[in-house]
Formats: structure tokens, sequence, C-alpha cells
């Protein structure tokens, strides 16, 4: 049972690439199929992740693991997500320097550079998209992005700020509600 | 004490990185880059790359990457750079596991809370501003080296954003011109 909830979250893990969302049909599959869980505790499951801080394929796996066999069970799926990725990354950076010192390598990353910059931009998009924005309201996730890049502000100030404008905006929002 | 550093770190940003991985990015590059100097940007470039080509979750491949980065760049050997990079994996996923087994002891229906579903909808909103300054802090000479690179730069936004196409692809795309005009 707790090898195959680890190994379950290693093949879970090494399915995840480029974005933390590609392990819910994942997971679906694997873990609702097996009868761990229901369909309703799994959706229920992922609502929380919404508002959980870090890693979402980290934290999902953990609390999976945790509905099914408790603090264990959490652990060892957090920690099955989490081994694959990170072997491999150990064994790229270890031989790293010495792969740039190949003068393919060394071109290829030339080019790579700013197509990274523009995939860091990409979901920008979505997130608007995702938030509605309109040009209205867009004027605060602006406002914030150049009090970070030119005020030097730092973005956790700008995290909790955010929490906490969310929290006083519904307040008032429900006390007009009531008038 | 660099492991300590790391930790307190890597804590802080598991605590606030919401909003999804690329949001979390610029925390991550807030504190390694400009706050503690651990990488130069291109260095945290050529990580994020690496991170979006390989396996795993972005969040945990960037910091296993910077946590042995930071102390490789500190003249340690890779054994000890590979427990930099443990630490700064563990650190980042324990503020969330600590929360997840508080909420799983004390809430039986943690979702009804609305205090969290109303600052979510606050922190969503700033998430594009996150993520924006992530891509802006990025654009350095360091990064656009020459004339061709805005239009690759635009090539791949054009790529991912009309057409959907998977960073792995872009990535694979990218390198290739790059063998082939550099």
């Amino acid at each position: 049972m707790f090898f195959k909830l680890f190994f379950t979250f290693t093949k879970i893990g090494l399915f995840t690439i480029g974005g933390g969302y590609a392990v819910i049909p994942l997971i679906e599959r694997d873990i609702v199929s097996r009868g761990w869980l229901s369909k309703e505790e799994f959706y229920e499951l992922l609502s929380i992740t919404e508002s959980l801080p870090g890693v979402f394929a980290t934290n999902i796996a953990a609390l999976v693991g945790y509905k099914i066999n408790g603090l264990k069970g959490g652990a060892l799926a957090a920690l099955g997500t989490i081994i694959a990725p990170f072997m491999i990354i150990i064994l790229i950076a270890a031989f790293f320097n010495r792969f740039q010192e190949n003068v393919w390598v060394a071109k290829a990353f030339k080019a790579l550079r700013p197509a990274v910059v523009a995939l860091i931009v990409a979901p920008c998009f979505s997130a608007a998209k995702a938030n509605k924005l309109t040009y209205k309201t867009a004027v605060i996730p602006v406002v914030a992005w150049l009090l970070m890049w030119q005020g030097n502000v730092s973005p956790i100030f700008i995290v909790v700020f955010g929490c906490a404008a969310g929290i006083i905006y519904h307040i008032f929002r429900e006390k007009n509600k009531g008038k | 004490m660099i492991f300590l550093r790391l930790f307190w770190v890597f804590t802080k940003i598991g605590v606030f990185g919401f909003g999804g991985g690329y949001a979390m990015l610029s925390l991550i590059q807030h504190e390694v880059v400009e706050k503690n100097g651990w990488m130069t940007k291109q260095q945290f470039t050529d990580l994020i790359a690496v991170s979006q080509m390989t396996p795993g979750p972005i969040g945990i491949n960037t910091a296993t990457y910077a946590g042995y980065t930071a102390l490789e760049n500190s003249g340690h050997s890779p054994f000890i750079a590979v427990l930099g990079s443990i630490v700064a994996t563990f650190s980042l996923c324990l503020p969330s596991f600590v929360l997840i087994i508080l909420i799983s002891y004390f809430f039986s229906r943690f979702r009804s809370n609305k205090y969290f579903t109303w600052a979510m909808t606050g922190v969503r909103l700033l998430s594009v501003a996150l993520i924006g300054l992530a891509a802006v802090s990025l654009m350095t000479h360091e990064n656009f080296i020459d004339y061709v690179s805005p239009i690759l730069f635009l090539g791949a936004l054009f790529l991912s954003v009309r057409y959907k196409l998977h960073p792995v692809f872009i990535i694979a795309i990218a390198a290739i011109v790059g063998i082939v005009i550099y």
C-alpha cells in the first residue's frame, strides 16, 4: 500500500512537464480509479489547494496522501512527487558547467534565453484572462508591477497586500449588501 | 551560515508563493538574484530553461537547481551543493505541508472559510503582476545579446500564446535555431 502510494506519485511527478495542473487528470486516473478516493473527495481536495501557497503538485499529493493514510501517507506522496525531478535536476546541475563549455550547447542557449523569457510572459495572458481583466481592473496589477519593477517593492509585500485587499474589498461588499 | 539562509529564504517563498509556479519565479528571483546575489540573471535564466525542459513541477525544479547553484557559486563541493538543493526543496514544501496537516486536523470542511477565498481573489489578481515582474527583470543584455534575440522572443511568445505550443517544443525549436544561426 505505502509502496504503491509512493510510486503512483513518483509517476505523477515525472509526467508534470511545464505546469502543475497537468497532474490533475493523472491523479484522477490513478487514485480515483483505484478506489482510494471518491471523485467528490478528490474535487474537494482540489478546491482546497486553490487557497494554499507553495507548489501545486506537491500540495495536492500531500492532501490526497493524508486523506488515504494520514501523516505517513501525506509525507510519502509529497516525497514521491519530488524525488524523480529532484534527481534529474541534481544530475544536470552537477554536469551543466561542463555541458556549457560545449560549443553547440553554448549556441543553443544563446537562442534559448530570449525564448525562455517569452515562456514566462505567456502565462501573464492566461492569468489575465482567468481573472477577466478589463482595461479598468488591469490598473491594479499594472501599478503593482511598476511598484516592484521600478520602485523595488518586495514581491512578498505585494502578495500580503493582495490578501488584505481581497478580504477588505469583500467585507465592504457584504456590508453594502446589508444596507 | 548559508544553509540557514537558504532555509529561511525558501521557507519564506513557500509561505508567500501563491498563484502558481510562474508567479513564484519572481519571488525566487528576487531573493536568489537580487537580495542574496547567489547567482547572475543569466544563470537564473538558464536554470529556468532547464527547469522547463525537465519533468517535474517548475517550483520544485527551480528550487532544487537554485539551492545547488547557490552553494556551487560560493565555492562549495558538489556534495555540499546537493545538500543545498535538499534544504531549498524541503523548505519550499514545508510551509504548505504543515498547513495541510493543520487543515486536515482541525477543519473537516476547510473550503467554507470565506476569508481564505477572499484573500485568494486579491492574490490571483496580482499574480499577473508577479509573473510580469519575473519577465521584465530577465530582459537584460545578458539574455538579449543581439538584434535576433527580440525576434526569437516574439516568435516564442506567439507560438505559446496563439498556438498553445508546449514549452518543451518551443525550447527545442529555439535550441535548434541557436545552433544553426550562432
